[in-house]
């Protein structure tokens, strides 16, 4: 048993190899029982860890209150934002927790089936979780029958209608979506998505009960979460940490710059942070009034010798190229706001017009996609827009920047691929 | 034109996947249709009463207009005084 107050939790036992079935039950041995998981996922006040934060117990709820037979639970590790490493960094330590997180949850809204979806880009981590599930159907085949599905590496594929598009019908598509909240089905039976991570903080919490889960974090916010430290940092990491930890010991634990210009928290669709803010809690309460969230968990650290335009252009445009190209704002838009940044960014073809266009169009595009890439973009521009906006006077007036001619990029991008490249089948 | 209700109100709506940006909403209804630089339409988000009897007609010219069937007229109910 883990002791109510201790970390690691998420990663506890961990070590190069992940752990096997009958290793991870003498881990995590659990003394309680408990009786309604439910009531009990309810009292933890879990939130997902997926990007949106939404309490798990509502979601589930939502699910379990549904007709259908033959319902589905999704496990997400698709893990699209490139930042970030918590999905596989867990699956290759515990994946049986995360897998009986699962089950708890499928128990709970009456599923019989379970997806884990894990990228295909990824083959060591979908040779680990396959081999789980192996020795998991080996040892019993009760239960909701499990299945690895493994779509294609997209930004986007990682989106819940995306992937449960995938499930259904082979295509990592997001789905139109009017009224929510929406009930996403695979064929006609209802599906529950929810996040890895999550995942394996129900399996926690089935095995120890909520007042064990809230021992760590602060009251609205509890637990620990992982967290995806890259940039100007010794080796790219991931920690976990309590919620509620002050932002710059975090950075500390990580190994990172201690004296950076600002943070990128979130994600790719998230937020720049200032450097003046660095003493905030890391956790959805606290970060709200500063206008950021912990999102997917990434904190990309930013040195003062970079320049933050650069490195929202590079990001943008990648995003852009990531694009389903489904939504006429989100195709034509996102180039657009890339090719602004890159005008401002490089000093080219009048910054000054390039900046007005900027804020106009995030404002033209906001909202009018079937998903919320377009807005994450938009909130990442405008965070920039917000979080340096002494360089991009300086870059509108036409001063030398440094940091523009800095060989090394802090926020990493995979390659552009040439549109007709792109798998989403 | 059928029964027009007197309360409520009504919005409209796109499904930006569909939606090719053929504009002729922004044609048939330009009160409450917009287009941006790439052509694709700005729906006026906030609702319109049905008591509008021109905004709701252009509203379905519009809706049954559009070459992609992209627009849907959403109709949103108010809650009868007790």
């Amino acid at each position: 048993m883990i002791r109510p107050n201790s970390l690691p939790r998420l990663m506890h036992a961990a070590s190069d190899r992940p752990l096997t079935l009958a290793l991870h039950e003498a881990a995590f041995a659990s003394s309680t029982s408990v009786t309604s998981l439910l009531d009990e996922l309810e009292a933890s006040g879990l939130t997902g860890r997926g990007g949106a934060g939404f309490p798990t117990a509502l979601k589930a709820r939502l699910i379990r209150e549904q007709r259908g037979h033959n319902k589905f639970m999704v496990v997400n590790a698709m893990e699209g934002e490139p930042a970030s490493h918590k999905d596989q960094t867990l699956l290759s330590a515990n994946p049986h927790l995360v897998l009986d997180g699962a089950e708890y949850l499928a128990s709970m809204i009456g599923a019989n089936n379970i997806a884990v979806c894990v990228a295909r880009d990824n083959p060591s981590v979908v040779n680990h979780v396959g081999r789980a599930i192996h020795e998991r159907t080996r040892r019993s085949l009760r239960g909701p029958k499990l299945e690895l599905h493994t779509p294609p590496w997209r930004y986007v594929a990682g989106e819940e209608s995306a992937l449960v598009h995938w499930l259904d019908d082979n295509e990592s598509l997001p789905q139109y979506r009017p009224n929510r909240p929406h009930i996403l089905k695979i064929g006609h039976g209802p599906a529950l998505v929810d996040n890895a991570e999550t995942c394996a903080n129900v399996g926690l919490i089935g095995r120890y009960g909520a007042q064990w889960y809230r021992s760590l974090g602060t009251a609205a916010t509890p637990g620990s979460t992982l967290v995806s430290v890259t940039g100007a940092v010794d080796h790219p990491t991931v920690v976990e940490v309590e919620l509620g930890t002050p932002l710059r010991s975090i950075l500390a634990t990580a190994g990172a710059d201690l004296d950076p210009q600002a943070v990128l928290l979130g994600g790719y669709g998230g937020s720049w942070l200032g450097a003046s803010h660095l003493d905030v809690a890391y956790d959805n309460e606290s970060l709200k009034p500063v206008g950021v969230s912990t999102g997917a968990g990434v904190i990309v650290v930013l040195p003062r010798s970079a320049c933050g335009i650069v490195e929202t252009q590079r990001i943008v445009h990648w995003m852009a190229n990531e694009s389903a190209r489904q939504c006429g704002p989100c195709a034509f838009g996102l180039p657009a706001l890339a090719e602004d940044l890159s005008h401002i960014a490089h000093q080219s073809r009048d910054p000054k017009a390039a900046h007005v266009r900027l804020v106009e169009r995030c404002a033209v595009i906001e909202g009018r996609g079937a998903c919320r890439h377009p807005d994450g973009v938009i909130r990442l521009v405008r965070s920039a827009l917000e979080v340096f906006t002494d360089d991009f006077s300086n870059h509108v007036r036409g001063s030398f920047c440094n940091g523009t001619r800095a060989t090394r990029h802090f926020a990493t991008v995979p390659s552009l691929e040439r549109e007709e490249e792109l798998v989403w089948e | 034109m059928g029964v027009r209700r007197r309360s409520g109100s009504f919005v409209l709506r796109v499904n930006p996947i569909l939606c090719d940006g053929f504009g002729h909403c922004a044609e048939l209804a330009p009160e409450l249709v917009q287009t941006d630089e790439w052509g694709y339409p700005i729906l006026r988000s906030e609702p319109v009463p049905l008591t509008d009897a021109g905004a709701y007609e252009s509203a379905r010219y519009a809706e049954r207009g559009c070459p992609r069937q992209a627009l849907h007229i959403h109709r949103i109910s108010e809650k009868k005084p007790h």
